[in-house]
């Protein structure tokens, strides 16, 4: 029950993001799918898995995947779905305790927070980075195989 | 159309067209490979592309000289850039001619539909309360949050209309979201987590368009616009960081 109504707050933030950046309207509907797709990915990895790190790296994996997918499907810009379902994963609880421990003056509990988001930073990255990959690479074999029909006719 | 002036409305178009693209928050990717189609689709086989993040500079053919265009701002509204997506495709299967083209870029201001006010309020809104519980599960404070991430969002939208400094609107924005969430914690009791109404309020400044921009860049190779971006980014996080942390030094 828990996890549905956070799937929906999930939907309802990206929706809202969407609207700030100005998405097109046929796309919002999409790109909160795409978001709430990656985010349970994200979740069901730290909860029964562990590890936060790999967990948003796998995440925006799958928002990568989804949105390549989504953008073929409706025939939009990449970018338009995943900048929004991005938005779920970024570490701003981290970020906010790293500014918060530097104004207080704890400069230790400051560090590791800092080490958390950069590592977090990290692994969006990373994710991003494989799932463009796997774009590449299918996009690659796609052609490959349609030369080797030409070939077969 | 005689070919030299032809050449020289494609130039201009190619300009225009990667200037909306890269203002309005498109990756480097995709604004090299429209102005190269647009180009090769209109007949200038030998138009030559040098895009940047505050800069285009092209040429049609060897006669012809180089055009350069400026880019100074830069915001977010996916949905232009989009709709350049849509002409070029359009472009590409011969439904509208060059003048046509030309004519839609000029006008994109007036055609594009943006949210209203009032949806984008209740945009703000939503990013702020959703998140708020998904991160911190903290359904109390939903309200608030909603409220002061409304706020925030209308200081970032007023200051960045009278002011050209982007980083100084966040920063404002960040302060004022601090000071009123620690204010309505801690004086007014309205909730019960200084932290979770922070955090909640404060996304729907996250700088995500430049975040994913600068990844998306660097990895395709463009080692001038990807770092530029990344650096835009950090800006804006530690603007709105220093914000907060000021806005705790003062009250908390």
């Amino acid at each position: 029950m828990q996890l549905f109504f956070n799937m929906i707050l999930v939907y309802l933030g990206t929706i809202g993001f969407g609207i700030l950046v100005n998405v097109p309207k046929r796309a919002l509907n999409m790109g909160g799918i795409v978001s709430v797709m990656g985010w349970l990915i994200y979740y069901f990895y730290t909860q029964y898995v562990g590890g936060y790190i790999e967990a948003n790296a796998l995440g925006t994996f799958s928002i990568g995947i989804f949105g390549i997918i989504a953008s073929r499907w409706k025939k939009l810009p990449v970018i338009i779905f995943n900048i929004p379902a991005l938005v779920p994963l970024v570490p701003g609880g981290q970020a906010y305790q790293v500014m918060k421990y530097l104004a207080t003056g704890n400069y230790t509990l400051a560090k590791s927070y800092l080490i958390q988001v950069v590592f977090i930073a990290g692994a969006i990255a990373a994710g991003f980075l494989f799932s463009e990959f796997a774009n590449q690479l299918f996009l690659r074999l796609k052609k490959k195989i349609a030369s080797k029909k030409e070939v077969l006719k | 159309m005689n070919p030299k002036n032809r050449d020289k409305l494609v130039v201009e178009i190619c300009l225009l067209a990667g200037k909306i693209m890269i203002e309005n928050g498109s990756e480097m990717v995709r604004v090299t490979d429209t102005i190269d189609r647009i180009a090769k689709n209109a007949g200038a086989f030998q138009a030559r592309s040098y895009v940047t993040l505050t800069g285009i500079i092209m040429s049609a053919n060897y006669n012809n000289g180089a055009q350069v265009i400026s880019i100074d701002k830069r915001s977010f509204d996916l949905e232009k850039v989009s709709v350049v997506n849509d002409y070029s495709r359009k472009f590409a299967e011969r439904k509208i001619n060059l003048r046509q083209f030309y004519y839609a870029l000029e006008h994109i201001d007036d055609t594009v539909p943006r949210f209203n006010k009032w949806m984008q309020l209740l945009g703000a809104a939503m990013v702020s309360g959703c998140l708020e519980i998904v991160f911190r599960d903290n359904i109390r404070d939903f309200p608030i949050a909603c409220f002061i991430g409304m706020f925030g969002w209308v200081m970032y939208s007023i200051i960045e209309k009278y002011t050209s400094i982007k980083f100084l609107s966040e920063f404002i924005s960040a302060l004022g979201i601090g000071l009123l969430s620690i204010i309505s914690i801690n004086y007014l009791h309205l909730g019960n987590s200084v932290d979770d109404l922070i955090i909640g309020s404060i996304m729907p400044l996250v700088p995500g368009v430049p975040i994913t921009n600068a990844v998306r860049d660097v990895l395709s190779g463009n080692l001038i616009s990807g770092p530029s971006r990344g650096v835009e980014a950090i800006i804006s996080a530690c603007a709105l960081g220093f914000g907060v942390a000021m806005a705790i030094k003062i009250l908390g």
